[in-house]
């Protein structure tokens, strides 16, 4: 207690000398609390000093001892300080939430500076022409839908590019979904050598830039024919063994022409299919080894087949992760799809920045109309465990 | 459970050990009274498994690394070599003549340096900001959160490209609230240098934030909240609780986070090009021109001979990432698994 009367003396002289200076009497203030060994007080005057203007509406808790105390002490001095001593006592949940809002403070600003003001300025873009001054600003001229409707009816390559982005995907996502819960499911077996197997199926998310890309894509096509292609064009023509020859297979097998589209596509992917798959047989193999054990030994005891239990258990139980791979999946394909070339194209090599925005706009109302059709559907169906 | 029954279930497993041929030996001898023929069908069933896995994981295995092992080969074939349809993935004629060159070229330990500091500065400041925002988001009750995370997932959807020439032009002329024009009397353009890169990250809206703030947000919200209550009882503050307790615990997204976005970082040329980065300072972009470069100044004209020049530029820009990689390979799968990107 000496020592509590000793800070709060300290204080009264504090006040008389700089009567101004009301920061540094809150710092004496909090000494206060701090000579009473009352951490949690302690904290509550600190954060004053911060001074959050959210804390200003919170109401008065029930007042302990030492700030009380301390609060008949400063309405001596100074009669007109009746606002910091609201704050000094806000309550445990006010605090916590104003903590919760300096925590994603940095992240609100960039949003809100970065991607919502951006998005705005990009519907504005597309709806108007832009003319870049010669300093270094730019004007805007209205011109309503004209840019959408140029980028439909006269553009020649845009319907085109886009139309192709889309079916690409569409014919991607199923395969990479099954394709990679299918290596999941073998990965997660123990065998000797894991570690390394699914760290070479890790390699092409680690290996994904554009140079990179480029030059495996070439790689890949010399590994297939040599580095002359001729030589192997003319080994199939004289083995006559060729996709041809498997198309022609398969049509006599009387599939109908979709189906049959299909499986040729998927065969002439299956190497951007794996490299696309590594972060989805990532979530898989998780999300397999999150599934208890003891479903599976209860299906062993009802005596479910190896065939049932995959059908009964494991596939339910992944349900909810597919909706995960499959957005990851649409996303990472459109980020990478010659939409994007062309209207980076677009705007920084011919200068048209409005027809740009306009391709990118459409390109990712597209992206999330499908993302919304994929969701709904896929959601339907899905089995929630919890 | 009694003795009895831990011996047989030892002598069970002693029977399992045994490989199916030993068991269609003895089975063949009549030796084999603990299993009728169902057990050796089983066993067989087991080992068909076994090789079907192996193939499939072989051939895929194959078709990830062939382009890999198919660049750093090419790298070392000789002029000789590139035109013998006989020589295949062994050059007859090794050389290193190619790396001589494209070393040189690309200027490649101080353009890789700076590259990697750039990357590694990033990393750091993504790591910093993701996981603090997502601890904000994961522990924290405060009005309005439900919508502003569905605004971190409205991030991770929209593509980059549709916000980029928003950006260019913020960046191009600089001047937030009209604080640069005050003082200098016009804003700042900031192309051409990291400044732009640094901001964004800095902001929480680097290359792929929202995905790590996603992954950081799972992953808190699976740790147990009586860590935080005790370390606030014994009087921690909310900073330090975060600083020196939960990313301490966050180890495994931590590492997560941390090797993609250097490695993502590293690769980026998107956010370069945008901001016109200097190649000097991003290697991937310097790749690019790579080709260009032999061409003009070494008068190497031969498409396929330019092409083994590229080759051995590719591997040396691969191999800081794959270094990186193979180092924090095992941490880094585990972490990916346990990172709640699971949720």
């Amino acid at each position: 207690m000496a020592k509590k009367r000793l800070s709060q003396e300290h204080n009264n002289t504090e006040v008389k000398n700089e009567s101004a200076a009301l920061g540094k009497e809150q710092e004496t203030a909090a000494e206060a609390v701090n000579a009473a060994e009352e951490t949690q007080k302690d904290k509550a005057a600190a954060e004053v000093q911060k001074g959050e203007p959210t804390a200003e509406v919170q109401k008065e808790e029930s007042a302990t001892e030492g700030s009380g105390k301390e609060e008949k002490q400063d309405k001596a001095p100074k009669a007109d300080d009746g606002s910091s001593k609201k704050k000094r006592t806000m309550g445990l949940a006010a605090r916590r939430t104003m903590n919760g809002y300096l925590f994603i403070l940095p992240w609100l600003v960039g949003f809100i500076v970065f991607y919502l003001r951006s998005l705005i300025l990009t519907i504005q873009f597309s709806l108007s022409e832009l003319t870049v001054g010669a300093v270094g600003g730019y004007t805007l001229e209205w011109k309503g839908l004209e840019n959408f409707i140029y980028a439909f009816r006269v553009h020649a390559e845009f319907k085109q590019i886009l139309t192709t982005s889309i079916a690409d995907m569409l014919i991607d996502v199923p395969l990479i979904t099954f394709f990679s819960l299918f290596m999941a499911l073998l990965l997660n077996k123990k065998f000797p050598g894991r570690t390394l197997v699914r760290a070479i199926f890790f390699l092409p998310v680690i290996l994904n830039a554009d140079a990179i890309t480029a030059a495996m894509d070439l790689a890949r096509q010399m590994m297939a024919g040599g580095l002359s292609s001729t030589s192997a064009e003319v080994a199939e023509s004289v083995s006559g063994v060729s996709i041809d020859y498997y198309i022609k297979l398969l049509g006599d097998l009387a599939l109908p022409d979709v189906v049959l589209r299909y499986i040729v596509e998927a065969v002439n992917r299956i190497s951007d299919i794996i490299t696309a798959s590594g972060v989805q047989i990532i979530i898989f193999i998780a999300a397999l080894q999150s599934i208890p054990g003891s479903m599976y030994e209860v299906a062993k005891i009802e005596g479910a087949t190896a065939y049932e239990t995959f059908w009964k258990v494991t596939f339910p139980m992944v349900m909810p992760h597919i909706i995960t791979n499959v957005v990851y999946t649409v996303v990472d394909s459109f980020a990478d799809s010659d939409v994007v070339d062309l209207a980076y194209k677009t705007a920084f090599k011919l200068g048209n920045y409005g027809l740009s925005s306009a391709f990118s706009l459409i390109s990712t109302v597209v992206t999330c109309l499908i993302l919304v059709i994929v969701c709904r559907f896929i959601q339907k169906r899905t089995f929630y465990y919890n | 459970m009694g003795a009895g029954s831990k011996e047989k279930a030892v002598h069970k497993d002693k029977i399992e050990q045994r490989s199916v041929i030993q068991r269609f030996k003895e089975y063949c001898q009549g030796k084999d009274f603990h299993n009728d023929k169902k057990g050796l069908i089983a066993s067989g069933k087991k080992l068909i498994i076994d090789i079907f896995r192996f193939l499939i994981i072989v051939g895929i295995s194959y078709v990830i690394l062939s382009p890999v092992i198919g660049i750093v080969v090419n790298s070392f074939f000789s002029d000789a070599d590139a035109y013998n349809p006989m020589v295949y993935m062994i050059p007859q004629d090794p050389t290193t003549s190619r790396y001589d060159l494209v070393l040189e070229r690309l200027n490649y330990w101080a353009t890789c340096s700076k590259t990697l500091l750039y990357s590694a500065s990033l990393m750091v400041i993504q790591v910093v900001i993701c996981s603090m925002v997502g601890y904000g988001f994961a522990r924290f009750n405060f009005p309005g959160k439900n919508i502003l995370f569905a605004c971190v997932v409205v991030m991770i959807v929209i593509p980059a490209h549709t916000i980029m020439l928003p950006l260019y032009t913020t960046f191009k002329n600089f001047d937030p609230f009209g604080i640069i024009t005050l003082i200098k009397g016009a804003p700042i353009n900031l192309m051409g240098s990291g400044a732009p890169m640094y901001i964004m990250t800095a902001l929480g809206c680097g290359l792929r934030s929202g995905l790590y703030i996603y992954i950081f947000n799972q992953f808190f919200r699976g740790l147990p909240k009586e860590i935080e209550e005790a370390a606030f009882v014994d009087g921690a503050g909310v900073w330090y609780t975060y600083f020196r307790i939960m990313l301490v615990n966050a180890i495994p997204s931590v590492i997560t986070v941390a090797v993609f976005s250097m490695v993502w970082q590293y690769n980026d040329t998107f956010y370069a090009n945008l901001f016109l980065i200097s190649s000097d300072v991003i290697i991937g972009m310097k790749i690019s021109t790579l080709q260009a470069t032999i061409a003009n100044l070494d008068k190497i004209l031969d498409p396929t001979i330019q092409e083994l020049y590229l080759d051995a530029g590719i591997v040396l820009v691969m191999l800081p990432v794959v270094i990186i990689y193979v180092i924090l390979q095992r941490h880094f799968i585990e972490g990916v698994e346990r990172s709640g990107i699971v949720g």
